[in-house]
């Protein structure tokens, strides 16, 4: 009997069989949605008309006869920073309150092209800056595992609606981590593809050469049925990688690692990190060993400076894609009183419309792209950059895959780390040489942390282009820990209760 | 005392440079495929590329790239084999992301020459003009600014903003610093910008309609004491819109400049304003403060890595130098100097070469060109070529040389054929405008001049041959201006005993 608890391949396979209708699907999201997000927060805007509609639309073709795609009539979350036709797109800030896009990104065609059904869209930190979702306008996403913690973020809210059932499938985007740590910190999977793999025409851009879509599920599978959806050449993002998709769902189903070299980055473990999150970390390596991978210690001695190159790079490019936010063409707009200038309505409106975390980035990359401070600050990050990607390269010589925590620590409480920033930032440690390096990595869960209950994630990393390989690994490692536990994770989280 | 022009000349040397923007004539726009036409209503070619909207990504055009290579060769330029496109931040309300997206320090062209034609004291003397750089961007959008006195963004009531314009593919043209011209700075600075026009419009890369703004040019001049080997400090005079004013513009700064200079006063790094007028420079902004545009290389784009073999293919498509085709003509058709001069001015090379394909003899397409057709277009105050096509002027000319026409008769068919009356053939046709050869019909004339003016007949017989210019008037009035004079004079001299 297929339920919100299914997986989407599960559903994919009852829809086919006429077991249940994708009405009856997605009204059973639409109704816990209704049912627990008052305490998650994990969607801004629930779009219930439209799932509705194309939900019977769906299941009126399925009825017709015609030849669908595998997740037609299967809902998802769509994380607020994607473009959807005529749908709010807020990006988690006031400066784009009620504006409402006239196009399609390409990932929101490629998921109506397939009959995936759009539930709404999810909160998130605003534009995308953040490991925590407190730097939305609109509040917190809470955690499902205990709503007093942190989501993750950016895409906490996409992460938060897989572990409470709201949605089977979401969309995130990951420019320094923001799809692999909320799937670490709730236990579900989020996978960040090879850059340039998915289209990033319509997603708003925070830093242009590190930010990539990717598809998050509870399932390993899922992801890659997701991956296969969103995936592909596109000719309106210069950047995209103009090659076939890689077969990432005969990679997840392949369950074997027999032979395969799996290769533990020294620098990503040990101190800073939290104890049973190395623990469970260990652990599934072992489950690794055992399922017949060979493990091999590798070293990547720049890693300590992807940090800092990170926040001058992603700071540089956020400072000029969000200048466009100026009130002269949509979004927000203040002190427009008939007196004051252009400039001083602009000045207002930014002032206004952008929060804390916006503004420090802004200031950031402002001053590290001026005149005199460019060479030292942006032209030695991106030399940071090269030497990652050589790290990556000599790394990748010794191992088909490379593994690490997805994060140094389990969830951490709302409001812990607001003042901190940089505590906030050494969340993403593990996380953001990937984007630097431009690789594909997936987050899955490997356990709860004994000491606090919560989940821990196990990062993949897989080379350029390459991202099956992580996807084979992931699959058997996902089923050889399941086996271990005698059931998902998932399972063991809380009931939310309706109110 | 102020100084003139002349005496400014001999105290200083003027040091020029020159930056032409040119917009390329591609059917769509540099990054996305919006039309790029010209007079469109204000916002209908916009998309959400060029508008900036939130998500939107840019796409190169491939032809504005071809263009670029093409202005490139035609300058005697290296074309790089990488290189960049990048951001140049900062606000203003016409400019849809507040960067524009532009080239900075890798540009597709460096290091050219233009060789251009000047008059001097010596006659006609050959001056080299070195270009430093050719580079793509794309144009902002227009403001057009309502209310208070002056038209300019400061105080007034609103501001309308026509984001048609945002896009269109620009090519901007910069020389390397221009010394040694001295008092004829001026001519080369209108030389150069002529020749430059010329090759742009023989490659057909633009429209290159400086009153329309699809060409324009920007002033810097900077003057020293002469002889010292210093660079003054420049001035930067913006938009200057027809060849005229660039040479007015010259003029009127070295004016401007050493009559400070003259005074004592320093010379302010500062945009200034051509007064289309007065030929005088009003001041705009200070560039005493350098404005940080935080030039970064676009993400958003990849690298421009055109292939050799293509660029060599661009080359063997060069269309003859604009300079050796008008030296080639004016031999072919045997033209002095001076009638070239007229006929370059009144910018009728082309279409005095298009009737001469046409059949027409070189001395008449000219002197018709020249003569009756610019006559008449200047008392409409249009451009001759908008009055009359190539065709029609060398179809008069054959019926002339062929003795179908007169002259006087050719004057009242272009008349017929401006008035909209039809073709040549047509106005020939329904005016009934034929040379009468027919000998019995001229016979018959003849004899009735004679029978009506009988003392002078005998004059003529009597051997006073001027006296027939009265009778062949008399002929000539009586055919209404239809008969050949030549042959007139011959059959009536005939008549009278003196053939």
């Amino acid at each position: 009997m297929t339920n919100i608890h299914s997986t989407a391949a599960q559903m994919s396979d009852a829809l086919s069989a006429g077991s249940i209708t994708s009405v009856e699907l997605t009204e059973q999201h639409l109704d816990q949605i209704h049912k627990v997000d008052s305490q998650v927060h994990a969607f801004l805007h629930v779009d219930r008309e439209n799932a509705l509609a194309q939900a019977r639309e769906v299941d009126a073709q399925r009825k017709s006869g015609q030849k669908l795609s595998l997740l037609a009539g299967v809902p998802l979350a769509l994380k607020d920073v994607l473009a959807q036709k005529g749908v709010p797109t807020t990006c988690g800030s006031k400066m784009l309150e009620g504006w409402r896009p006239p196009y399609d990104s390409t990932v929101v065609s490629k998921l109506k092209e397939a009959g995936v059904v759009i539930l709404g869209k999810t909160n998130m930190d605003e534009f995308a800056m953040g490991s925590s979702t407190e730097n939305s306008a609109y509040g917190p996403t809470h955690n499902p595992w205990d709503l007093t913690r942190i989501p993750g973020g950016s895409g906490g809210g996409s992460a938060a609606a897989l572990a409470s059932f709201e949605a089977p499938l979401a969309i995130g985007t990951d420019t320094g981590g923001s799809i692999r740590q909320p799937g670490a910190v709730t236990g579900t999977v989020g996978v960040k593809p090879t850059y340039g793999a998915v289209s990033r025409y319509g997603l708003v851009a925070f830093s242009s050469s590190l930010d990539q879509a990717g598809p998050c599920a509870r399932t390993v599978l899922d992801t890659a049925l997701l991956h296969e959806v969103i995936a592909g050449y596109d000719q309106m993002d210069s950047t995209s990688i103009n090659a076939p998709v890689p077969q990432v769902v005969a990679a997840a189903k392949k369950l074997d690692v027999k032979g395969l070299k799996i290769g533990v980055v020294k620098e990503l473990s040990g101190e800073g990190y939290q104890e049973g999150v190395l623990q469970r970390f260990n652990e599934a390596v072992d489950a690794l060993v055992q399922a017949g991978a060979e493990i091999v210690e590798v070293s990547c001695p720049n890693f300590e400076y992807a940090l800092a190159a990170y926040y001058l790079i992603a700071p540089s490019e956020a400072s000029s894609n969000l200048a466009r936010f100026d009130s002269m063409r949509y979004g927000l707009r203040v002190g427009d009183d008939g007196k004051a200038s252009a400039e001083e309505v602009m000045n207002l409106t930014r002032h206004e419309g952008f929060g804390a975390e916006v503004k420090r980035r802004i200031i950031l990359g402002t001053y590290a792209l001026s005149s005199g401070y460019y060479d030292a600050y942006y032209g030695s990050a991106q030399k940071v950059r090269t030497l990652l990607i050589r790290d990556y390269q000599a790394a990748f010589a010794k191992a088909d895959v490379l593994v690490s925590p997805t994060c140094p620590t389990t969830a951490f409480k709302l409001g812990e780390n607001v003042d901190n920033p940089v505590a906030m930032y050494l969340n993403d440690i593990a996380t953001i040489p990937v984007n630097m390096a431009g690789i594909g990595a997936m987050s899955l869960p490997c356990g709860l942390a004994p000491e606090d209950g919560l989940p821990v994630g196990f990062q993949i990393m897989s080379p350029a282009m390459k991202d099956d390989l992580m996807y084979q690994v992931g699959g058997a490692l996902e089923a050889a820990l399941i086996n271990k536990w005698g059931k998902t994770l998932l399972s063991d989280i809380p009931v939310l209760e309706g109110k | 005392m102020t100084l003139t022009y002349d005496q400014a000349v001999i105290k200083y040397e003027p040091t020029l440079g020159l930056e032409v923007h040119v917009e390329l004539n591609t059917k769509s726009k540099m990054f996305c495929g919006c039309a790029t036409e010209f007079g469109a209503e204000p916002n209908t070619q916009t998309c959400p590329i060029c508008l900036g909207l939130p998500g939107a990504l840019p796409v190169v055009n491939g032809r504005a790239i071809e263009s670029t290579i093409l202005i490139g060769l035609a300058l005697n330029c290296q074309i790089a084999p990488f290189s960049r496109f990048a951001r140049k931040n900062y606000f203003y309300p016409d400019m849809p992301k507040n960067f524009q997206t532009s080239q900075y320090d890798e540009p597709i062209c460096v290091n050219g020459y233009l060789d251009v034609e000047i008059d001097t004291d010596e006659g006609k003397m050959p001056f080299r003009v070195e270009i430093e750089r050719v580079h793509m961007e794309e144009d902002t959008g227009k403001s057009l600014h309502v209310g208070g006195e002056t038209g300019r963004i400061h105080g007034a009531d609103y501001s309308l903003l026509d984001y048609n314009r945002a896009g269109i593919p620009l090519v901007e043209i910069v020389t390397k610093i221009i010394p040694g011209a001295k008092k004829y700075a001026p001519q080369v600075a209108r030389a150069y910008v002529t020749e430059l026009r010329d090759i742009l419009r023989s490659l057909g890369v633009s429209d290159v309609k400086m009153e329309q703004g699809s060409m324009r040019c920007d002033v810097n001049l900077s003057l020293a004491i002469a002889g010292s080997g210093a660079l003054g400090t420049r001035s930067e005079t913006k938009n200057v819109n027809s060849l005229r004013s660039v040479e007015r513009a010259v003029i009127g700064e070295i004016i401007r400049q050493s009559n400070r200079l003259e005074t004592g006063e320093r010379i302010i790094q500062e945009t200034r304003h051509f007064l289309e007028e007065s030929g005088l420079t009003r001041p705009g902004r200070s560039k005493e403060q350098a404005e940080d545009y935080r030039y970064f290389p676009e993400p958003d784009l990849v690298p421009v890595v055109p292939d050799a073999a293509w660029i060599e293919t661009l080359r063997g498509q060069l269309p003859e130098r604009p300079s050796a085709r008008r030296k080639r003509l004016q031999t072919e058709w045997s033209v002095p100097d001076k009638e070239m001069d007229s006929l370059l001015n009144a910018e009728l090379l082309d279409v005095v070469e298009e009737t001469i394909a046409l059949g027409a003899e070189p001395a008449r397409a000219r002197s018709w060109w020249l003569g009756e057709v610019s006559r008449l277009a200047n008392e409409r105050e249009v451009a001759p070529t908008s009055l009359i096509t190539a065709a029609s002027i060398a179809e008069v000319i054959v019926l002339i040389e062929s003795g179908e026409l007169t002259d006087k008769l050719a004057r009242q068919v272009i008349e017929g054929v401006i008035a909209g009356e039809g073709s040549a053939k047509e106005v020939i046709e329904k005016r009934g405008l034929k040379v009468i050869s027919d000998d019995g019909a001229l016979t018959k004339a003849i004899e009735s001049a004679i029978a009506a003016s009988p003392d002078t007949a005998e004059r003529v017989r009597s051997g006073n041959i001027p006296a027939a210019g009265a009778l062949i008037g008399a002929v000539m009035k009586s055919t209404g201006g239809q008969a050949d004079a030549a042959k007139v004079r011959e059959l009536l001299l005939k008549h009278l005993g003196q053939g």
